[in-house]
């Protein structure tokens, strides 16, 4: 008797015509998923050969343009066979997508107005490592480099970024208000910033609001909840890189602090509708321009602002109020700036590599783009330099600056995501909506330790 | 008795008109190739990888499916924002754009400047009349809400409140009508005046003319508008994008990127959130299998739609 034929056998023989052209397409996909990775570029050119390098940031308005323009310039000067070609404007998801995509027009030098993305570009290896160019020209990191600016242009050992300038963040206040209310200097802790915030707010008959002492509220400006957390000088991450923002009291007492705020302000929804009222943070309609503000946080570029716009009240600067029990760390603030550094597929890295040195380390460079800019020097030296402006408003950006206890954000593995959720959660605590904060707080750090561990599988 | 295969002269006439059916084919095939089964394809196969679009995928299990649908808490608001659209839109862009068509053909002077009133706003770019939309709303200093407080009605915060947020939404895509309008009127103007002409002799009213004449006849028009109706909205971004980031006020500069959503995620649609896990994150996986999650929806839907119209149209025949 003959053996009956394999059931399995006998259906894939039927199936063999229609699967054919199905295991040639997807043997197609897998193979053109295996080549999309865009190509890496080499460290092995001569830093003395001609080339044109393509230099990408985000600097776009007019004195600002032509203060790195100048600064091009006088790096060409230095180097005759090295030609920049600068592009500006450029945001982060523009470098992020370019640098993916690949391509002849790709850049060789690419910076960032922030630096929550550079765990990003360090773990991904679309910035390369800047440790063996450090080596190789006999850069000593930490002799030219304040140690935050430092930690946040690296992640996990990976030094993919170098600092090019700083932001510091501070208070501007309004002197006539304060002089009306009876109040004699500016806030230093939580409790004297309350009062005075309380002090300061005017409301109109309506119910709605003439000034307020300072709003609260995450979606103004530069009120990013990161931003004032900073002066509470919390720990995101512990040692093992997991989430820990409900371990100690830090960020309760922040939450809490910001919710108590707003009532004593006169309530989320009021608030809110009196922000929606505000023009553009960049222009001369800025609710603290208009005199809508009598405090504002905000960062060291907005002195020169300040003075373009002449606004009908004096204004002066100082550091944002501590905890009370943490009133010897006064003078401290969030501290962030531009980052710059090589692209992984810049065929020139030795060439971009004297361009980035120049514009990080030269400390005559730093100086003088500094104070073009009106921006915190990223350099030991820089800051340390007699050239370096000094009007009071911004010597107290410089002084935060130095101050031991200012924090900068932890790189991680994906970016500014944990930012972001912890954005998202301080909208939902300052909306009401979170009634437990210590359950909301466990909930927060299981998402992003979850966000972490999905971007690193 | 007939040979078990055909001759040989037969067998190259089949194949010539095989390869002449192949040639006229072709255009299709290769843009179904390269624009839908390769990207489909694609997109099932880096669901299962870990890829940030700069290093090899590697591989990952089913980890981007559990991420996406279990540990991802804005699946559920993008998802239900997105649905919510699908329904509440689509409807009402089909009862207005039909209810607007039948005005614009029952009017009996200046159909062509009604015509126009309702077409212009079409024309507009969505990110223009979404930017409109949003200054005419703003709680604060738009003139709508002005306009209500000085006839004593208390405004909403429209796209600055969750609950208002999508109705303003809506209430911007009903103001972009024209083309549904302009599709129903080609359809109604085509009912056979006859058939109202029988109606009106068997004593039919206004309402029972639509119901027996135009009814009958615009039904695979309005088909055709739910169903690209309910495709389009799956892919809804542009404008829910700019309202949330305009009315938020929040500066978005070279350094700084927002979640969308605003208020609340509560504009937050699938399409929004594949974006920025894809292109703002990387997470290609996760990106990936939100795609397909959306992708096995619209087809489900989109389906039924096909078959209930199939169901109409034989009931009428």
């Amino acid at each position: 008797m003959p053996r009956p034929r394999s059931r399995i056998r006998s259906r894939a023989h039927h199936l063999t015509e229609p699967v054919r052209p199905a295991a040639l397409l997807l043997t197609a996909v897998l193979l053109l998923a295996g080549c999309a990775n865009p190509s890496t570029g080499s460290d092995k050119d001569d830093p003395k050969a001609p080339v044109t390098l393509k230099f990408w940031h985000g600097w776009s308005e007019k004195k600002e343009v032509k203060a790195i323009d100048e600064s091009i310039a006088r790096f060409e000067k230095l180097h005759p066979n090295i030609r920049v070609k600068s592009t500006g404007n450029v945001t982060d998801a523009t470098v992020n997508q370019a640098l993916r995509a690949g391509g002849g027009d790709a850049p060789d030098v690419v910076s960032s107005f922030t630096t929550n993305n550079v765990g990003q570009y360090c773990s991904s290896g679309m910035w390369v490592d800047l440790d063996p160019f450090m080596r190789k020209t006999g850069l000593d990191k930490k002799a030219v480099f304040p140690k935050t600016l430092l930690d946040y242009t690296a992640y996990q050992g990976r030094q993919c970024a170098l600092p090019l300038l700083a932001d510091a963040y501070g208070m501007y206040y309004n002197v006539d208000a304060f002089e009306q209310a009876g109040i004699s200097r500016p806030p230093r802790t939580l409790s004297e910033f309350k009062r005075a915030a309380v002090k300061l707010t005017e409301r109109t008959k309506g119910g709605s609001y003439r000034r307020v002492g300072f709003m609260p509220n995450y979606r103004l400006y530069e009120n990013k909840p990161d931003r004032l957390f900073a002066q509470w000088g919390p720990t995101y991450f512990d040692a093992d890189g997991k989430s820990r923002l409900a371990e100690g009291t830090a960020a309760k007492e922040f939450l809490t602090f910001q919710r108590d705020l707003i009532t004593a302000l006169g309530g989320y929804g009021p608030l809110e509708e009196f922000r929606t009222t505000f023009g553009d943070e960049m222009s001369s309609q800025n609710a603290f321009v208009t005199g809508k503000l009598a405090m504002h946080l905000d960062g060291e570029w907005r002195g020169l602002m300040l003075e373009d716009a002449k606004p009908r009240f004096r204004w002066a600067t100082a550091p944002l109020p501590v905890p009370d029990d943490k009133a010897d760390t006064y003078g401290r603030g969030y501290l962030t700036g531009t980052v710059a550094g090589i692209a992984h597929s810049s065929k020139h890295q030795n060439a971009a590599w004297e361009l980035v040195r120049f514009l990080t380390a030269d400390t005559d460079q730093v100086v003088t783009f500094a104070n073009a800019m009106r921006n915190v020097p990223s350099t030991k030296a820089a800051l340390a330099s007699p050239r370096l402006d000094r009007d009071p408003a911004f010597a107290t950006f410089l002084d935060i600056a130095r101050n031991r206890h200012s924090v900068g954000m932890p790189p991680s593995v994906n970016g500014g995501q944990y930012i972001i959720t912890f954005t998202d959660f301080a909208y939902d605590v300052e909306s009401g909506k979170v009634r437990d904060l210590t359950k909301g707080l466990r909930a927060l750090d299981r998402q992003i330790d979850n966000d972490t561990l999905q971007s690193q599988d | 008795m007939a040979p078990r295969h055909p001759a040989p002269a037969l067998r190259r006439k089949h194949r010539r008109a095989r390869l002449r059916t192949l040639a006229f084919l072709s255009p299709w095939l290769v843009g179904f190739g390269v624009f839908f089964a390769y990207p489909l394809l694609a997109t099932v196969y880096f669901s299962f990888m870990h890829y940030n679009q700069i290093e090899a995928p590697t591989f990952v299990g089913l980890r981007n499916w559990t991420y996406v649908l279990g540990q991802m808490p804005l699946f559920g608001p993008a998802l239900w924002n997105t649905l919510w659209l699908v329904v509440v839109m689509v409807a009402l862009r089909v009862v207005f754009g039909l209810g607007i068509g039948l005005l614009v053909t029952k009017i009996k002077s200046g159909v062509g400047l009604f015509r126009t009133l309702f077409y212009l706003p079409y024309l507009a770019p969505p990110v223009a009349a979404t930017v409109a939309f949003v200054f005419l709303l703003n709680p604060g200093t738009g003139p709508v809400n002005e306009v209500l407080s000085a006839i004593g009605v208390s405004a909403p915060n429209w796209f600055n409140d969750p609950d208002w947020a999508k109705p303003s939404l809506v209430m911007l895509s009903l103001w972009g009508i024209g083309d549904l309008m302009v599709i129903f009127m080609a359809a109604l103007l085509d009912v056979p005046k006859e058939q109202y002409e029988a109606a009106e002799l068997d004593g039919a009213g206004a309402l029972a003319k639509f119901r027996y004449v135009t009814w009958p006849s615009i039904t695979p028009i309005v088909m055709f508008a739910v169903v690209t109706g309910v495709v389009q909205t799956m892919q809804y971004y542009t404008q829910a994008l700019v309202a949330g980031k305009l009315a938020s006020g929040v500066s978005v500069g070279p350094g700084s990127s927002i979640q969308p959503g605003y208020p609340d995620h509560s504009t937050l649609t699938v399409p929004q959130l594949i974006y920025s896990l894809g292109f703002q994150n990387f997470n290609t996986g996760a990106a990936c299998v939100l795609s397909l999650v959306l992708f096995a929806i619209a087809m489900a839907v989109t389906s039924l739609l096909m078959r209930k119209s199939a169901g109409l149209q034989t009931a009428e025949d």
